[in-house]
């Protein structure tokens, strides 16, 4: 027997008022810990598919949009953009790499993005079986694409007109699967890639009767991914193209701050909705020890009486609190896991859950010291009443 | 070798006690006689150290404790002193054992095989692992000599143990502390106001 296991039976002893205060408590910090936890899940994710990435040349319209539909394949394309005008971009003494871009069709919801080959090495995703495209119509299929399409080496398919799934078929036409991809934790896992060339013989092809934006004189393409020879020229080039040319340029890192902060105001008053709930399990905490302070009297007088010290009394009233406040963290934080996992997998679309995310954050050691001193804030009374005990009084009042 | 000189207390400077002084040898017991509002538990508190005197002196085992701090009275009650109460008190989220080895673990004297013995000889070794709060009146008194003797104190001060009793079971009660108090070598000072306990002690002083 020692103070602590005497805490841990004091607990087990109430145990209708200890399941209170903890229940709030894990509900509290695992709101928290979950909204922490998909943050920084999908910042990474994010940040992830932004490297090499500086700037992203395309249509006019919303930069946001161009962003999304270029960098995340998300959203629909702002329109497309003459090769040519893009061509002359690219050699500006200012480009360090660009990368031409051409959407726009799919095969069973999963894009087709004609590309550059460089564009696989950008995410340095690596070939799991086959080879890059040699011809037109040849397609290098991402990992989460073969996986659940379960597409193999050799396998031939026919895309789809638009990025939704139910389209017009392009059925004149059939791609060939030469190469499969490693995961690589970034966008390409989701995409079907092939030649640039592939994209445009599908639709010069086209005999639409009345499809005057498919007139193809000129050869266009979608976006034109770009990254500097320094970092510096992020500030000066994109305003240059903005106000010298009809296309729009964007800057990756700046549009995703600014979605960041527009949804960060959803997690920011969530959370603060969390931290309320956490002090209400503070103050929960506080009031069980309090009233069991009146319901205990005898028994903290006759520890005292046994020889036993005030400290002694008042370390059995602070574990008391710490184990249902460190427990309360502990089991939060597991919920919280439990709550990404189960997230994720509901977003499997746009969120490639990473193992590496159960790493604790810093916030959440920070969530960790809030437990324990809501722990020692809750006793600090009762400590107080420990040491103003007058025991002979407990004991004549009986 | 217990013995107080010219013992005076004051709750607030409102009620007033004095007390006779006490005077006992070695292997002496003592009963402590009064009607209720004498001040007999105040008495008792003091010789346990729960309270501080006014004035005089109480020396027990050759130790002044009135000049005692209150971190040495813990320490010297824990080593010296067992108290039986009126009513017996336990820590209710312990077994009897529990508790035993709860006393033990404050006065660093872990020691199963006398927590066996003593509850051996108080005839409650059956419930060592019954909760306290299951115990029936009588079990609850003996668990709560348990308590007082388990450390083997040199003085066991018992306040009004049979109050509650009927003729039988006080008589019983009485002779359990006394048979107690001899085998494991303590001096037992008794406070009641419970005049059937006279004829059990050769010394008693009337309040």
């Amino acid at each position: 027997m020692n103070i602590f296991k005497l805490s841990i039976k004091n607990i087990f002893n109430k145990p209708l008022s200890s399941t209170i205060s903890l229940a709030l408590l894990i509900l509290g910090v695992g709101i928290i810990s979950l909204l922490l936890q998909l943050n920084s899940l999908i910042k990474n994710q994010m940040n992830n598919n932004l490297k090499g990435i500086d700037m992203v040349v395309g249509a006019k319209g919303s930069p946001l949009q161009l962003i999304l539909s270029s960098v995340y394949h998300v959203d629909s394309p702002t329109g497309n953009i003459s090769y040519k005008e893009a061509e002359e971009i690219s050699k500006n003494k200012m480009v360090g790499s660009s990368i031409k871009l051409l959407y726009g069709d799919n095969y069973k919801g999963f894009r087709i993005v004609g590309a550059e080959k460089k564009y696989i090495e950008l995410y340095g995703a690596v070939f799991k079986k086959g080879n890059g495209w040699n011809k037109p119509f040849e397609v290098v299929v991402g990992s989460k694409v073969s996986k659940e399409l379960k597409i193999n080496l050799g396998d031939e398919f026919v895309s789809s007109h638009g990025l939704r799934e139910n389209g017009e078929s392009h059925d004149h036409k059939s791609f060939k699967v030469v190469g499969l991809l490693e995961s690589s934790n970034s966008v390409i896992d989701q995409l079907i890639i092939t030649s640039p060339t592939s994209v445009w013989n599908i639709h010069d092809d086209h005999d639409h009767l009345n499809d005057d934006e498919h007139q193809h004189n000129e050869k266009e393409i979608t976006a034109m991914l770009i990254k500097f020879k320094s970092p510096m020229n992020i500030i000066q080039f994109p305003r240059l193209i903005n106000e010298k040319t009809n296309l729009q340029a964007a800057v990756p890192s700046y549009e995703i701050s600014r979605l960041f902060k527009l949804f960060g105001f959803g997690i920011e008053t969530l959370s603060y909705l969390a931290y309320i709930i956490i002090i209400v399990s503070g103050f929960s905490l506080f009031i069980n020890l309090f009233n069991s302070m009146n319901d205990r009297k005898y028994e903290m007088a006759l520890i005292r009486i046994l020889g036993g010290s005030r400290l002694q009394l008042s370390k059995m009233i602070i574990f008391e609190s710490l184990i249902l406040t460190i427990s309360g963290f502990l089991l939060g934080l597991l919920f919280s896991r439990l709550g990404v996992i189960l997230v994720s997998s509901l977003m499997e679309e746009s969120i490639n859950y990473d193992l590496n995310s159960f790493n604790i954050l810093t916030d959440e050691y920070w969530l960790l010291i809030l437990s324990v001193l809501i722990g020692l804030v809750a006793s600090l009374i009762p400590v107080i009443q420990v040491y103003k005990m007058n025991i002979s009084k407990i004991l004549s009042d009986e | 070798m217990i013995k107080t000189k010219k013992l005076e207390f004051s709750y607030n400077n409102q009620e007033f006690f004095k007390f006779h002084d006490i005077n006992l040898k070695k292997k002496e017991n003592l009963l402590i006689i009064g009607k209720s509002g004498v001040g007999k538990t105040t008495l008792l508190h003091l010789l346990a150290g729960l309270l501080k005197s006014s004035s005089g002196s109480i020396e027990l085992f050759g130790k002044n404790i009135t000049s005692l701090s209150s971190d040495e009275l813990d320490k010297f009650r824990k080593n010296n002193i067992g108290i039986v109460f009126q009513r017996p008190h336990f820590v209710n989220s312990l077994t009897v054992k529990e508790n035993l080895q709860l006393a033990q673990y404050i006065a660093n004297k872990k020691n199963n095989f006398r927590i066996e013995s003593v509850l051996k000889n108080l005839n409650i070794f059956d419930k060592a692992y019954n909760k306290t709060n299951s115990l029936s009146q009588g079990e609850k008194q003996r668990a709560s000599i348990a308590m007082a003797i388990i450390n083997s104190p040199k003085l066991i001060l018992a306040d009004e143990p049979s109050s509650s009793l009927d003729d039988e079971n006080c008589t019983r009660v009485i002779k359990l502390l006394k048979k107690q108090a001899r085998e494991f070598e303590a001096q037992l000072i008794v406070i009641t106001h419970d005049s059937r306990l006279k004829k059990h002690f050769e010394k008693s002083i009337e309040l």
